[in-house]
């Protein structure tokens, strides 16, 4: 019976769509089948960033109203076979997806994977609220930075009360994921920390991802971070985070880029 | 990695795949027929055709889809029952595939 998990925020360009991705692709190297599903409907964007746009052919929306089998509207990843995305569709509008139509695909992928990874569109209207509905565990990812801050209390809120779990006196799981963060900005006190971000939030940290070139690079290639370049900062923190969100105990780091020499005399790489 | 790898990921630069990319995506959506329905449009008429000749089971259809920049490939497989019996167990199957320059 797989593990439903929503990765939500709020606000928009905080790193969703990357996180979805590089976490599903994380776990599927590890081992595990993982669905991610796309709630964004009328902007999806997830099968871009996996490297599937060509691919899609049906999407949730065909599903939940009987157009298609789920079976046709699972798109393989072509990289790692463990790891399937279920596309949104980009010519409906929000209104299309209702609850019992999320109900009737999430209940059949539980038997099917082990993860049930649903990417969250920004705000806090219908599309973001079908995404953590039936969740049982939320990450919510966060920049250091005031108002992806304040956004992520706001759906702290919304997840302890307008989930299954929330309404049957339940409590949905909820990961913290700093996403961006440069250590040396924080330590010359322009960026926030992330203990002032625990501080406030007072959410369990999954992980913190440094901002890293590495993100828009797999992005511009279609590949997750963690398949892109495993070694890189971000593609470890993810790692990281994934073993953690498979009950492993790992020790909280910051993971770095690792520069070589030429690196360091230049000071960044060709993105 | 190897040398190769090395050069590759300093010297390349992931831009002009990006650019490639959504260049060969918004081109189609911008013709206003989204993926779906097209595809939908298509996989009902080959089904439609199919169909006339045999009986089929349309939970046993299977549709795939490939978008190039310069030609696309739909594949659409149909399961197709043994109704006189060829060989024992198994459907027979019937593949069609398209190109769209």
């Amino acid at each position: 019976m797989a593990k439903v998990v929503v990765v939500t925020s709020g606000k928009g360009g905080v790193g969703k769509t990357t996180t979805t991705a590089a976490l599903g692709a994380a776990l599927a190297q590890c081992g595990q089948n993982v669905v991610v599903i796309d709630f964004d409907v009328g902007l999806r964007n997830l099968d871009l960033v996996m490297g599937a746009e060509r691919r899609v052919v049906y999407d949730f929306i065909n599903v939940t109203q009987g157009v298609a089998k789920l079976s046709q509207a699972l798109i393989r990843d072509k990289r790692l076979d463990r790891l399937a995305l279920l596309p949104a569709s980009q010519t409906r509008d929000k209104d299309a997806l209702t609850e019992e139509g999320v109900l009737s695909v999430i209940t059949p992928l539980r038997k099917m994977f082990d993860w049930v990874i649903c990417d969250s569109p920004a705000g806090i209207e219908r599309g973001a609220t079908l995404a953590m509905r039936f969740a049982d565990e939320a990450i919510i990812v966060t920049n250091p930075e005031v108002s992806s801050v304040r956004d992520s209390d706001r759906i702290i809120g919304i997840l302890d009360s307008k989930t299954v779990k929330a309404e049957r006196g339940e409590r949905v799981a909820k990961h913290l994921l700093v996403t961006r963060y440069d250590q040396a900005r924080a330590a010359r006190g322009e960026m926030l920390t992330i203990e002032d971000v625990l501080d406030i939030l007072s959410t369990p940290l999954l992980g913190i991802v440094p901002e890293s070139q590495e993100v828009l690079r797999a992005s511009n290639l279609g590949a997750p971070v963690t398949f892109n370049n495993p070694n890189s900062g971000p593609a470890r923190a993810y790692f990281d985070a994934a073993r953690r969100l498979m009950g492993e105990d790992v020790e909280m780091t910051i993971p770095a880029d690792k520069q070589g020499l030429f690196g360091k005399l230049f000071g960044r790489r060709a993105a | 990695m190897n040398l190769f790898n090395f050069f590759k990921r300093r010297g390349g630069s992931s831009a002009p795949t990006a650019r490639d990319r959504l260049q060969i995506l918004l081109a189609y959506e911008r013709s206003g027929r989204g993926p779906s329905d097209l595809l939908f449009t298509l996989r009902e008429e080959i089904l439609a055709v199919v169909g006339r000749h045999v009986e089929i089971n349309p939970e046993r259809v299977s549709v795939q889809m490939d978008r190039g920049d310069k030609v696309s490939i739909l594949e659409v497989e149909i399961e197709v029952p043994n109704t006189v019996r060829v060989a024992p167990g198994g459907g027979r199957k019937k593949r069609a595939a398209l190109r769209r320059a």
